[in-house]
């Protein structure tokens, strides 16, 4: 079990290392001399700037020595400085990373449990109304662009209905404390947790429904109801257990896409998250802060896939540690 | 041929799949044809709710542009980014898994832990950075799409690859001397082609999603219109003026939807095996 963690964790930092290799020559893609880049989108871009950001930088090193400056740099946290926010790209994520937790997160929640719920459902009453009905809802929203489900949510229930707060993480001014907070915070949550969620919870409902359609025709199955076991504990012990281990995978594959659709759902509704920030990055093309959050996103998603990983191992005892 | 489309029809899911896709096709064929109005120019007053002038059925944007114009004319931009990005990234991921199924061992190894490698990043995130350093283009945004889809057609034709591999009619072609390039292409390649048009399709319908987020986002090819960018740049005005977003979203809903249904409508009547599973 340790060994098998160990040997996870060594691939994912190889994986890490590609990726902080591969951020290092993206900059060097933009058309222009990347001291201007930096600088000339900064909107300070006169020569005695850009050559002390050349020297800061060591871009006029050559490149093998640039890449070990940089690498060492992101080992020790040290991401770089956004010269639009005045302000090091690591504070600035590593303030924002909670609201994106916390988001994408919730949003995970939601979209597993209901969507195994729903799918669970619709399988073991496969062909009736109840079962057409959610397929074609899991179908739509599978479609949906998470941008607009978004924007339709605001209209339906902050504009329309006036139910929940459409933007931000908390009441501005209110100052709330305690309980009060809490539930201010979750009013303010459940509208861009339920838009990730959904995308997410029709893929597990179809993932989950067909999974458990294809275990239900295996013999193991007719065993038990040959012992005289009740349906439901067929359904239950048997049919279920196995059913939900392509959904774990699917779970660990889809942390990348879970994070880009923090970006869209956050942009939205001003969700002070990491995803909200790269879409400032964006808007004020602010390069250095961009590919910090590209490479903390990526390090997210390596650490939520050996999680995966391990809740997979866990599900599933027929597969040995030693792999 | 006509068996696969009775196969096709005989899927409803399908039938209505293929029925929105055509209409979607049709308008991105022939819609700027019938309708010349370019969707950049203004038509009438900003913010005309739809519904009340004929000659704008879906009402004007924040600067007076025809809303039905630029859901016509986005229907190219959507449906072309889909199929050029996917074609892109079948003939990146098709050989790739091809080289690594056919010869195995350490080509095999090497080439699906750089295949895994892509699967890791976050793709949305890496379209979004490829874009924003190349600069919005329709060629940096297919590209980008490209890049950040191709992993899964690599690992299903490796896949498809590794099991024709010990046919016999595969045996058989090496016995006789033919060259590798010869088998992969001629014997193995086209037995693999079913799964390929299944993912390929649903490949289309995600490429179409990713390129009205990042046009969303901003970084859309600045001269051309966009479902995307439309749902973007009305985004802000949303309380005032619903229509402006709401009718290019539908747009992509219906393509995206009417894909998947033809994707799979695709696979019930291509893997007959697997046929009236899951319904």
């Amino acid at each position: 079990m340790l060994s098998f963690i160990a040997q996870r964790v060594a691939k994912g930092v190889v994986v890490l290392l590609a990726i902080i290799v591969l951020n290092f020559f993206l900059i060097r893609l933009a058309p222009g001399d990347p001291a201007i880049v930096m600088a000339g989108e900064a909107g300070a871009s006169d020569q005695v700037f850009v050559n002390q950001l050349r020297e800061k930088f060591g871009l006029d090193k050559p490149l093998p020595e640039q890449l070990f400056r940089y690498v060492r740099g992101i080992a020790s946290f040290d991401l770089g400085f956004s010269f639009r926010q005045q302000m090091p790209v690591s504070k600035l994520i590593l303030e924002r990373l909670p609201a994106t937790l916390l988001l994408t997160l919730t949003a995970f929640a939601i979209s597993l449990s209901f969507g195994i719920l729903f799918g669970v459902f619709a399988a073991r009453f496969a062909g009736t109304w109840g079962d057409t009905a959610i397929t074609a809802l899991a179908l739509v929203f599978y479609a949906t662009p998470l941008f607009w489900i978004a924007l339709m949510a605001i209209l339906l229930f902050s504009v329309t209905l006036d139910w929940l707060p459409s933007f931000g993480y908390e009441t501005v001014g209110a100052n709330y404390t305690g309980i009060a907070h809490v539930l201010d915070v979750g009013a303010h949550l459940v509208m861009p947790a339920a838009t990730i969620g959904l995308f997410f919870m029709a893929t597990y409902t179809r993932m989950t429904r067909a999974s458990m359609l294809e275990v239900n025709r295996l013999d193991f199955v007719k065993t038990a109801r040959a012992k005289g076991l009740r349906n439901n504990l067929i359904q239950r012990r048997h049919v279920l257990r196995n059913a939900l281990l392509p959904v774990v995978t699917l779970a660990g594959v889809h942390s990348g896409t879970l994070i880009g659709g923090a970006v869209l759902t956050e942009t939205v509704f001003a969700w002070p998250g990491i995803g909200r920030l790269m879409y400032e990055a964006l808007l004020q093309r602010d390069y250095n802060l961009l590919l910090g959050v590209f490479v903390v996103c990526s390090a997210m998603v390596l650490i939520f896939n050996l999680a995966t990983d391990l809740v997979y191992r866990l599900v599933d005892p027929r597969i040995e540690f030693s792999t | 041929m006509k068996h696969f489309f009775k196969l096709m029809l005989r899927n409803p899911g399908g039938l209505i799949g293929l029925v929105i896709l055509t209409i979607a096709i049709l308008v991105a064929l022939f819609g700027p044809l019938v309708f010349p109005t370019s969707p950049w120019r203004m038509v009438q007053r900003p913010f005309l709710p739809p519904f009340t002038l004929s000659t704008v059925p879906l009402g004007t944007d924040a600067l007076g542009r025809d809303v039905f114009a630029g859901i016509i004319y986005g229907a190219r931009v959507s449906l072309l980014v889909g199929l050029v990005s996917t074609l892109v990234a079948l003939a990146v991921g098709v050989p790739l898994g091809a080289i690594a199924g056919y010869f195995g061992g350490r080509i095999d190894d090497a080439l699906m832990r750089f295949t895994e490698f892509f699967q890791t990043i976050p793709s949305f995130a890496l379209a979004i950075v490829l874009v924003a350093i190349l600069q919005p283009s329709i060629y940096s945004i297919v590209g980008s799409i490209a890049i950040v889809s191709w992993p899964p057609v690599a690992r299903l034709v490796r896949g498809e690859v590794l099991s024709l591999r010990t046919r016999e009619y595969v045996q058989a072609a090496i016995v006789t001397g033919q060259t590798h390039r010869w088998i992969i292409w001629r014997e193995i390649l086209p037995n693999a082609l079913s799964p390929v048009i299944v993912l390929a399709s649903l490949m289309v319908a995600t490429a179409i999603l990713l390129e009205s987020s990042l046009s969303f986002l901003g970084l859309g090819d600045p001269n051309l219109i966009s479902w995307g960018y439309m749902v973007g740049a009305g985004r802000t005005v949303v309380r005032q003026a619903w229509w402006i977003t709401v009718f290019p979203g539908f747009a992509i809903l219906l393509s995206v939807l009417g894909l998947n249904l033809v994707g799979e409508g695709l696979n019930d009547a291509l893997n007959p095996r697997l046929a009236g599973n899951g319904r």
